[in-house]
């Protein structure tokens, strides 16, 4: 029953969107405010109808109804409690419906804090969003029906699939939808702006915080996925330049090229029609990724024909929105009114100059992804493009890019000086210049260039630090007002120093990691040891364990250090799923400050003993850490007073409280 | 400096980057990439070839031989030929008797594909996509691992 209703929601969401999507553009045009008035409660019912879809879903998972086909081909009763919930999106089906729910949440919010924007503006913005829910309502209820019933019922389920029962599945999808998702609203936005055909500063003002929740939570799902990829997987690698992993890479270079453009824009009323073509460009790129990792399309151009259902109705919903996207853009483009030039040696140049190198990285990645299924769909050949591919393309497009963060926040609106600028970045200079001289010293000169990615590393670092100095006028004035200038600072100002700290941290992990980290493999019996990164590795036996779902072999291991005294055990193990036949490796990781000892189990050897792979990861927990400090920033942005949703006379209301 | 001049500079700067950017794409496409074969597509001239593959189909029964250590050696079949491979490291989870694997590597001395890296793709589906494929166009697929 519950599912039934579920169902009947999900359909009446459809029909209801559907108005959200035809009746307030017409309002707009019209200039009939109650047309226009019908997408917010419009906007608010579809939210509530596809909540009530997803909560029906869940229930089925949660209590194990095996007669619905999707909890049967993904659950078991024996699962955990956790796992029920996680799986209700560890499916195409019910992937695609929080992809939907989350759409709807994005456009209610829209709904709700948009009091501030003009009636016709909010109209059309509603209303775009519609049209995307509408197609994505229509897909799945035509094409992966998450409530399809099997007469008669299954006793058992199928389970999930085992590398899928984790905790990560709670946290990664969600965060990279909220990201991915995020990004439909500036599109609409863009979208709405050209129907409208006005664009101005303001625009900027009210797409930015958009942007912004969207990054930081697409910052948050990319990171979070290369760590899952990173424990579960067992290979020790956190990043593959999987197709997959690009598919989610792509629209956060855009999107970080977005943000930067969109503060040109809001400043100085610039790179107005850029702005917007990056805005359709970064949605459609998250839609792209979407469907690229959905539809199955990636492995194979084949998976079209094996669904042909699936694969055309994704086609042309990609097709139609960014076709269409495009199209009204090269069309209504000229209208807008162009924004002004400016000296490329400013703030704005800088920013322009982000924004080259980051769209030219994403369409190098875009390049790399899409060619092995161009290529096989003209030819039949197929081939694999790898890391070998991105490391000689996207790499060098970063350094420059990189090499010129520190610049950016220093260097003035409209006139910059360049020389004045390098000159305040002395000390970060040299401070950056003794590391790699440092590293150089400790390593031999093999180490060239990972010690000029380090120097590069602490370069950002120092130079994020050095802009937030400066601001508050070190060495012109006193420590107190120092320290009032710091408190004083607008909240963006911190939030661009602590993303830019965070990329340097990424990079600082990356580099290190890349370079100096350590791997074994080699067959362990009981009592064997090994050294790993000033530790030493004993190996001690193994256990079967068994639980509800699973049996498991454990390796049992204990660090310890020069002295010879035990610094702590660790557990690295195997498991079989019986249900899927299935083994996962769960491998053992101990994290000593930054750095990581990551051991994980292979078959066993001839010989008795076990094949064992050990890898000492220096410094490897910045690489995720570094983004958590960008995602610090993007909030602290967010909390801006000048960016704030609300209109800006809330933000006069509020002043005299904050003084008192 | 002009308006004309401005233009220029910010126009000329995105030509001279994306030129730069098109030459590594190219030059990395021609070097970077490997050719997906499946034992059966093998030609003489690959064998010879410096290229890099990947290398895909199904361990054959019986081939598997655990060596010194970690090293080990079998054979990878689409049921029409197949070609031996040897590898030194940590099998993944999936790799089995009978089950589909991605092998990348090279040729040596025209003839064994030693191998680099072994891939059971970790998938909803057990079998790497490509893999399956191939099967299926070949006719020797056995739907073991079709999803419903």
């Amino acid at each position: 029953m519950t599912v039934e209703l579920g169902h009947f929601a999900l359909i009446l969401a459809l029909a209801l969107s559907i108005v959200q999507s035809v009746l307030p553009v017409l309002g707009a045009r019209r200039g009939d405010d109650r047309m226009m008035a019908v997408a917010v409660p419009a906007a608010f019912t579809v939210f509530a109808l596809v909540a009530l879809a997803f909560a029906a879903l869940t229930a089925a998972y949660v209590l194990s109804d095996f007669s619905v086909q999707n909890v049967w081909a993904n659950s078991h009763s024996q699962k955990p409690l956790l796992y029920k919930f996680t799986g209700v999106w560890g499916n195409h089906e019910g992937s695609m419906l929080l992809w939907v729910l989350i759409l709807s949440f994005f456009t209610a919010l829209v709904a709700f804090f948009g009091n501030n924007l003009p009636p016709a503006l909010k109209a059309n913005v509603l209303a775009v969003q519609a049209w995307i829910g509408t197609t994505f309502l229509l897909f799945i209820v035509a094409t992966s029906n998450p409530f399809a019933r099997m007469n008669p019922a299954p006793v058992e389920g199928q389970d999930l699939n085992p590398v899928l029962q984790d905790i990560g599945l709670a946290v990664h999808p969600p965060m990279l939808y909220l990201g991915y998702v995020g990004f439909s609203v500036c599109f609409s936005f863009a979208v709405a702006a050209l129907i409208d055909g006005r664009i101005d500063a303001a625009w900027a003002r009210w797409v930015r915080p958009w942007t912004l929740t969207a990054w930081i939570f697409l910052t948050g799902g990319i990171a979070m996925g290369s760590y899952w990829a990173y424990y579960e997987l067992g290979w020790g690698g956190w990043w593959f330049w999987d197709p997959v992993e690009n598919a989610s890479f792509m629209p956060w270079l855009a999107g970080t090229a977005l943000l930067h453009s969109a503060l040109v824009m809001e400043k100085r009323s610039a790179l107005k029609i850029w702005t917007i073509l990056l805005a359709i460009l970064t949605f459609s790129l998250s839609l792209l990724g979407t469907f690229l990792v959905r539809s199955g399309v990636l492995t194979s151009v084949h998976t079209f024909a094996t669904d042909p259902g699936r694969g055309l109705f994704i086609l042309a919903i990609l097709v139609l929105f960014i076709g269409g996207s495009l199209a009204l853009f090269a069309w209504r483009a000229q209208s807008l009114a162009p924004g002004g030039l400016f000296q490329p040696i400013s703030r704005e140049g800088a920013l322009v100059f982000n924004n080259l190198f980051l769209t030219t990285a994403a369409a190098t990645v875009l390049i790399g992804t899409l060619y092995p299924l161009l290529l096989e769909s003209l030819t039949g050949e197929k081939i694999s493009v790898g890391a070998p591919f991105f490391n000689l393309t996207f790499g060098p497009l970063m350094i420059p890019l990189l090499a010129a963060v520190p610049f950016g926040p220093l260097l003035a609106w409209k006139r910059g000086d360049i020389l004045a600028v390098a000159q305040r970045l002395m000390t970060a200079f040299f401070v950056a210049l003794l590391v790699v001289g440092i590293v150089l010293y400790r390593t031999s000169a093999s180490g060239v260039l990972s010690a000029f990615g380090i120097g590069l590393a602490v370069w950002l670092m120092m130079g994020a630090l050095t802009d937030l100095a400066l601001k508050a006028g070190i060495g012109k004035a006193s420590l107190g007002t120092m320290l009032q200038r710091i408190a004083g600072l607008p909240r963006s100002v911190f939030g661009t120093a602590l993303a830019h700290f965070g990329l340097g941290l990424t990079l600082l992990g990356i580099v290190s990691v890349s370079t100096f980290s350590t791997e074994s493999v080699l067959v362990m019996k009981p009592g064997d040891g090994i050294r790993a990164g000033g530790y030493t590795l004993r190996f001690d036996g193994t256990d079967p364990q068994k639980t509800a779902n699973y049996t498991e072999e454990q390796g049992r291991f204990t660090v310890l250090n020069d002295e010879g005294e035990v610094v702590t055990d660790l557990i690295s193990s195997k498991r079989f799923f019986p249900v899927r036949k299935m083994q996962t490796t769960e491998a053992g990781i101990k994290t000593f400050l930054f750095s990581q000892l990551y051991v994980s189990l292979g078959d066993a050897a001839k010989d008795g003993g076990i094949v064992v792979r050990i890898w000492w990861k220096p410094f490897v927990t910045l690489i995720w850490l570094g983004a958590v400090v960008m995602m610090a920033g993007g909030g602290m942005s967010l909390l801006d007073r000048r960016l704030r949703i609300g209109a800006p006379a809330k933000a006069k209301a509020l002043k005299p409280r904050a003084a008192v | 400096m002009t308006r004309k001049q401005k233009r220029l500079s910010v126009i000329g700067g995105g030509l001279l980057v994306l030129s730069i950017a098109a030459a590594l794409v190219l030059f990395a496409l021609q070097q970077r990439i490997a050719f997906f074969r499946m034992p059966s597509d093998i030609q003489a001239t690959d064998l010879q070839s410096e290229s890099r593959f990947r290398l895909g189909g199904l361990v054959e029964k019986g081939t598997v031989i655990r060596g010194e250590g970690t090293k080990i050696s079998f054979s990878v079949t689409d049921h029409v030929k197949s070609i031996p491979v040897t590898y030194d490291g940590i099998l993944p989870d999936l790799f089995r008797e009978d089950q589909g694997v991605v092998i990348e590597g090279r040729f040596m001395n025209g003839g064994a594909f030693v191998a680099d890296s072994v891939l059971a793709k970790h998938d909803e589906n057990y079998m790497p996509k490509e893999v399956a494929e191939s099967l299926k166009a070949k006719g020797v697929w056995q739907g073991e691992s079709e999803q419903p």
